[in-house]
């Protein structure tokens, strides 16, 4: 467990720093562009299986968590324009607590009932915010991003580097919760809830922690989403994509390890970038739609599950 | 401003309103209400409705209402299809709660996505020699594009109801959705009248989007609107009870119509939601709850 843990985080570090490295090598603005849209995913489908695939509650609503994330950001850069951390530790927590709101909803709505009130969080969410004038309201707005930043030659080269470190904190922040008594605990909430209760596991809080953990990071995914875009509008900070998006990639990557979302993440979302130049965006949704039908269907468990499986049966006849 | 007549013509408009909702609920409270098929899809059906409704009464000019009827009968195969798929890859093996509900929503977003890709994110409307007229009954003003799809909502409503509580196959179905072991021990497989009842909702859907589009002007993406208006219907309605959701349904039209006549038309969404949210902590069970 010890020797797991350290290996973890000298890869963690190692991934930190070479992305760090990129950025003094590479000169390309558009694969930093198109690498930062694909972590943002990692994080996201990082956050959704926190709760959906750990704890078993489908979130329909992770654009609400994201946007409000980003229109945090938007509301701060509005006022005193504050260093991007503050942005990300106040989108965090903004969405942090709607999470824990959001978990206490768990309390009477199960199953179907929550994933809608989680649709009706983004669809009540976007309309307040379109009707929000200090943020831009319907029309959107237009954020000036900071000239310069220490160390890297452009902004959007830091704006990688700061979503690389976040998806490998929030792939490690996963590891950890799986790794523990509550990653275990979520499993067997996930399972059968009251049997979960019966034995004495603390679902509440448990739930509450999967609520809020998985809001914050989606929250902090979206922080410097407006610096990201330039012009943000709810439009396209609400866009069912995000929903979409985040609950396919651990789908087909498989929901019961860290590896699932991160594999599907990386996957999917390097494949969007590759349809969405090559084709167009709207048959990268259509893949995307097929891909996640097709793969609850027909391999439930997954591509880590699909390996799984197969090596397995090259296992079995070795034996 | 707030005179009796401005009133009246709210709740009027929320009546005519309401009977359309019941028309785009009904399905859901057959699929969801009486046999717990989590069908979030149900809303890209009626749009799915809506764009077939619109692509032959722009070329060949048909009815939007009798284009809806027609094309109910293929939709009625679509939705056996469609609960075959579901009941072999996820009641069958107990994986409905997380795994269904995952398929429908990509359901639903897949259909969203090829109707754009099919018809564009452009308005689309109908053409009938009703839309546009109305007529007034003393200081009440009624439309036509409203009244029209609450009669025919109504008349769905009603002949779901008879079919259920007169009808042996109803009676079937209503069997399935008290006690589906004891349906079985009679002799009658709980999975084929399943399949049945489950393509009967996806028909009625397709009419519904016919309604829809008559109502006014559609898009692919307004289908996420309707999630919340659909269910909050059955839930409000009780789940499993026709007359549940006709009430729920005018409910919901009255409400949603005062709503845009005193706020605004674009608060109108936060009542289907608030109601749904309201009615889950209060008495989950609905109005006429089994």
């Amino acid at each position: 467990m010890n020797k797991e843990r350290k290996i973890f985080l000298i890869v963690a570090a190692v991934l930190i720093v070479g992305s760090f490295l990129i950025t003094t090598h590479m000169e390309n603005r558009f694969y930093y562009k198109a690498a930062y849209v694909v972590l943002q995913y990692v994080v996201l489908a990082t956050a959704w299986n926190i709760l959906g695939g750990y704890t078993g509650y489908v979130n329909f609503g992770t654009a609400a968590f994201f946007a409000m994330g980003a229109y945090t950001a938007v509301a701060l850069i509005k006022t005193w324009k504050p260093p991007l951390y503050v942005l990300l530790v106040t989108g965090g927590l903004v969405s942090g607590l709607l999470g824990l709101g959001i978990g206490y909803l768990t309390l009477r709505l199960r199953g179907v009932f929550f994933s809608i009130a989680t649709l009706a969080l983004a669809v009540v969410l976007q309309m307040i915010v379109s009707n929000w004038d200090y943020v831009g309201g319907g029309a959107g707005t237009a954020v000036l991003k900071p000239r310069s930043v220490p160390m890297f030659s452009n902004y959007d080269e830091f704006l990688f580097f700061v979503m690389a470190a976040l998806a490998v904190v929030s792939v490690a922040i996963a590891w950890l919760i799986e790794k523990s008594w509550i990653g275990r605990g979520m499993a067997a909430i996930r399972d059968n809830e009251e049997a979960a209760e019966c034995m004495g596991v603390p679902i509440l809080k448990l739930k509450l922690f999967a609520t809020t953990v998985s809001g914050a990071l989606m929250g902090i995914a979206g922080a410097p989403f407006s610096y990201f875009v330039v012009y943000i509008e709810p439009t396209s900070a609400f866009h069912l994509d995000y929903a979409v998006n985040s609950l396919a990639m651990p789908m087909i990557g498989g929901t019961t390890t860290w590896l699932g979302p991160l594999v599907g993440a990386v996957l999917v979302g390097t494949a969007q970038q590759i349809a969405t130049v090559t084709l167009s965006s709207e048959m990268n949704l259509l893949i995307v739609g097929s891909l996640l039908v097709g793969f609850v269907v027909f391999a439930p468990d997954g591509l880590v599950g699909l390996f799984g499986k197969v090596r397995a049966r090259f296992a079995g006849k070795e034996a | 401003m707030l005179s009796f007549e401005f009133i009246l013509n709210a709740l009027v408009a929320g009546l005519l309103l309401g009977g359309f909702y019941a028309a785009l609920s009904a399905g859901l409270s057959l699929s969801f209400g009486l046999l717990d098929v989590v069908n979030i899809a149900h809303p890209a059906f009626i749009l799915f409705g809506s764009y077939l409704t619109f692509y032959v009464n722009e070329h060949f000019g048909v009815d939007p209402i009798i284009a809806g009827l027609v094309f109910a009968v293929p939709a009625y195969f679509v939705g056996v299809a469609v609960y075959r798929i579901y009941y072999n890859s996820f009641e069958k093996t107990g994986a409905e709660s997380l795994r269904g509900l995952v398929f429908f929503f990509g359901l639903f977003f897949l259909i969203e996505v090829i109707l754009i890709i099919t018809f564009g994110v452009d308005y689309r409307l109908v053409r009938a020699f009703y839309i546009g007229k109305s007529t007034s009954i003393g200081p009440v003003g009624i439309a036509f594009r409203l009244f029209v799809p609450f009669l025919v909502g109504g008349i769905l409503a009603t002949v779901l109801y008879l079919f259920l509580t007169k009808t042996f196959f109803g009676r079937a179905i209503m069997g399935v959705a008290q006690d589906s072991l004891a349906v079985q021990l009679m002799g009658v497989d709980p999975i084929r009248i399943k399949t049945v009842a489950f393509g009967i909702g996806i028909a009625t859907a397709v009419i519904a989007g016919s309604l829809l589009i008559i109502i006014g002007p559609v898009e692919p993406t307004i289908g996420r609107e309707y999630i919340g208006r659909v269910f909050a219907v059955t839930v409000l309605g009780g789940l499993g009870s026709m007359t549940g959701t006709l009430v729920g349904a005018l409910i919901l039209g009255v409400a949603e119509s005062f709503t845009s006549s005193f706020f605004g038309p674009s608060w109108a969404l936060a009542v289907s939601f608030g109601i749904l949210l309201i009615c889950l902590a209060v008495r989950p069970s609905g109005l006429f709850g089994r």
